[in-house]
């Protein structure tokens, strides 16, 4: 079959992304602005092309639950909502990440907190990366900046999920969900024939039950669990990091920008650069794992690094952390479903870099 | 020696299922759940079905299900059982898939995943265990508390007025056109047992035929919750719990609802 070019809205090529990752189910509530995804999928006969098994529940608790059900039994299992209904699912994904199941759900973000706009923001960058729900865990967490990502990422998702046996989440947000770009969709790829071993497919005779369960009563047998999972997010660190660089070789200040923030802080650099400023970008595409490394090393050639967010300052604490107080992190936020300017960027980094310039030692 | 002579595969009458693990159960003396697992686990033996089936244990009393079910389970969260059986069964159609859960489980904080899976007519077996209490929590209140009956969180006995009336979930499901057999049983005589687990078996040999949801209620004790003897518990469930949950088939393929529930209440 050969690779289609189409022109896609974010969330229908997400859910087409799905079909064609051979996903095996999804589970989903509609909610504002990502309820594409579950109608391009009722409607694209997915039982017919591969399969797939799409049923709305009555609740985001349960689409999750129903996830936790089909991932136990090993099949690639997906669910989408917006944030108030990633809010809903959190006791799922804590169970799913608990259990070490495979799953990959998808946040088109929305403003908040409560039920505030479904305007475009990235305000559940926190929920995603520092766990959500209850107990130590980490999902793996990615951010598309265009609706070409959306549709990589959806694969490269149950890539990642079933590698390490981890509930990953795609971070959008109600821009790159709700527009429209040029897509190259790749090639249909098989459903799963041979099911994990460690999934629930009826217990095979003489052999023992397989269980999934999050449950370990004993703190001594708890302990051990959390410190397993430990383990696997360090070797998430160590190998799953993902980030773009722009102009950074000769950068003197640099932007800090995921998902569609970072399309915008792009243009405000190319506005410093024509006004002699030499900024550069980096754009963290794994939220978690977070690109620690190379901030730490941009840090000793920079004079400050500025955050893009549309947000109030999540991302910004990471950076922070990142750059242990090697040079001065600052942020420019709008939030609300307001999106930032270039423009307002660009005078944001202006008055930073004066105060950057004056903390200089002569 | 005597004793050693007699033990020949001649004369053994009563033989413990392989759906069973030998691991001891965790249940207090006198507890249905010890015997509903049997009856269930002998069902699933009989159909010869151990290699094709998938349950799914709540959270409450019978969170460690899977310690004695032989069976491949999943433990979901607090209420969610229904929707997890539907993600297995939508992936695998062709296993017997069943959910055991108690009465908070099922008709309070899961309500909404019961009624819809009931409503959808998901192609599973609930096994609803109602003794009216939360059991492992320390015996607080459940939506199956009966009026004027005492728990930790009702010390002065269920007050319907202010913390509303007991929930006849099953007769509520019984509505839904989605479900296909709906029955209440319990399993504190022989005889009643084996009822429950002849229910149980027709209840899973149903879902060969893509029916609907098959519901199996046991109205069960709970000596500790209660704060009584096992045998003082059957008995008060005798003459308390049964009146109010009637035993007997509520919903019957072909012909419908045949118990409103109404008698005795």
């Amino acid at each position: 079959m050969k690779k289609e070019i189409r022109l896609m809205k974010g969330n229908e090529a997400m859910a087409e992304a799905a079909i064609l990752a051979g996903v095996d189910a999804y589970f989903g509530y509609p909610i504002t602005p990502q309820s594409e995804i579950i109608e391009y999928l009722m409607s694209a006969n997915t039982a017919e092309r591969t399969g797939m098994q799409v049923l709305q529940a009555e609740s985001e608790i349960a689409a999750i639950n129903m996830v936790y059900g089909a991932a136990g039994c090993g099949k690639r299992a997906l669910t989408s909502s917006s944030s108030p209904g990633i809010s809903l699912k959190m006791e799922g994904i804590s169970y799913l990440a608990g259990a070490e199941l495979p799953c990959v759900i998808v946040n088109v973000v929305r403003a908040g907190p409560g039920l505030a706009t479904i305007q475009p923001s990235q305000s559940d960058y926190f929920q995603a990366v520092k766990g959500g729900g209850h107990g130590d865990y980490k999902l793996i967490v990615l951010a598309p900046s265009t609706v070409q990502e959306s549709v990589d990422f959806i694969r490269l998702s149950f890539d990642l999920a079933f590698k390490y046996r981890n509930p990953v989440m795609i971070l959008s947000d109600g821009i790159i969900g709700q527009m429209m770009e040029k897509v190259e969709l790749f090639e249909q790829q098989p459903r799963l024939s041979e099911p994990p071993e460690w999934a629930t497919r009826g217990k095979k005779p003489g052999a023992k039950s397989t269980v999934i369960t999050s449950l370990h009563l004993e703190s001594e047998d708890m302990e051990q669990v959390n410190l397993r999972l430990q383990a696997k997010y360090r070797e998430v660190e160590k190998h799953e990091v993902r980030f773009e660089l722009f102009r950074c070789e000769d950068a003197e200040v640099l932007f800090v920008a995921f998902g569609s923030s970072a399309r915008i802080a792009r243009k405000a650099m190319d506005l410093a650069r024509s006004k002699g400023i030499r900024a550069g970008l980096l754009r963290p595409i794994t939220l978690f794992p977070f690109p620690v490394e190379e901030i730490r090393r941009l840090a000793g050639q920079v004079s400050g690094m500025l955050t893009v967010e549309m947000n109030a300052g999540q991302m910004v604490e990471d950076v922070r952390l990142a750059v242990n107080g090697r040079t001065p992190v600052e942020h420019f936020g709008r939030f609300g479903g307001m999106i930032p300017g270039p423009d307002e960027i660009l005078e944001a980094l202006e008055t930073r870099l004066e105060e950057w310039h004056q903390k200089q030692p002569a | 020696m005597a004793e050693q002579s007699i033990i020949s595969p001649e004369n053994l009458v009563y033989k413990k299922t392989g759906v069973m693990t030998d691991r001891e159960l965790h249940y207090c003396p006198g507890c249905g759940h010890g015997t509903a697992h049997r009856m269930l686990a002998e069902a699933i033996d009989e159909l010869g079905i151990q290699s094709e089936t998938i349950g799914v244990a709540p959270v409450g009393c019978s969170v460690l299900a899977y310690y004695y079910l032989n069976v491949d389970m999943q433990e979901a969260a607090h209420g969610r059982a229904p929707a997890v059986a539907t993600g297995i069964k939508r992936v695998l159609p062709e296993k017997y898939v069943f959910t055991y859960q108690g009465d908070g489980d099922l008709a309070a904080i899961g309500t909404a995943e019961t009624i819809h899976a009931c409503n959808r007519g998901e192609n599973f077996l609930i096994v609803f265990i109602n003794n009216g209490i939360y059991g492992m929590t320390g015996g607080q209140m459940a939506p199956t508390t009966l009026p004027g009956m005492k728990s930790s969180t009702c010390p002065l006995g269920r007050d319907v007025l202010t913390m509303g009336n007991p929930l006849k979930i099953t007769e509520l499901v019984a509505q839904l056109p989605g479900t296909y057999y709906v029955t209440r049983q319990s399993v504190h005589t022989p005889g009643n047992a084996r009822k429950a687990r002849r229910a149980m078996k027709k209840a899973l040999e149903y879902q060969k035929e893509n029916k609907g949801t098959c519901v199996v209620e046991v109205v069960s004790n709970c000596p500790s919750g209660w704060k009584m003897n096992p045998v003082e518990s059957n008995k008060w469930m005798e003459e308390n719990m049964f009146p109010f949950y009637p035993l007997g088939d509520i919903k019957v393929p072909g012909k419908g609802l045949v118990s409103d529930g109404k008698n005795g209440s």
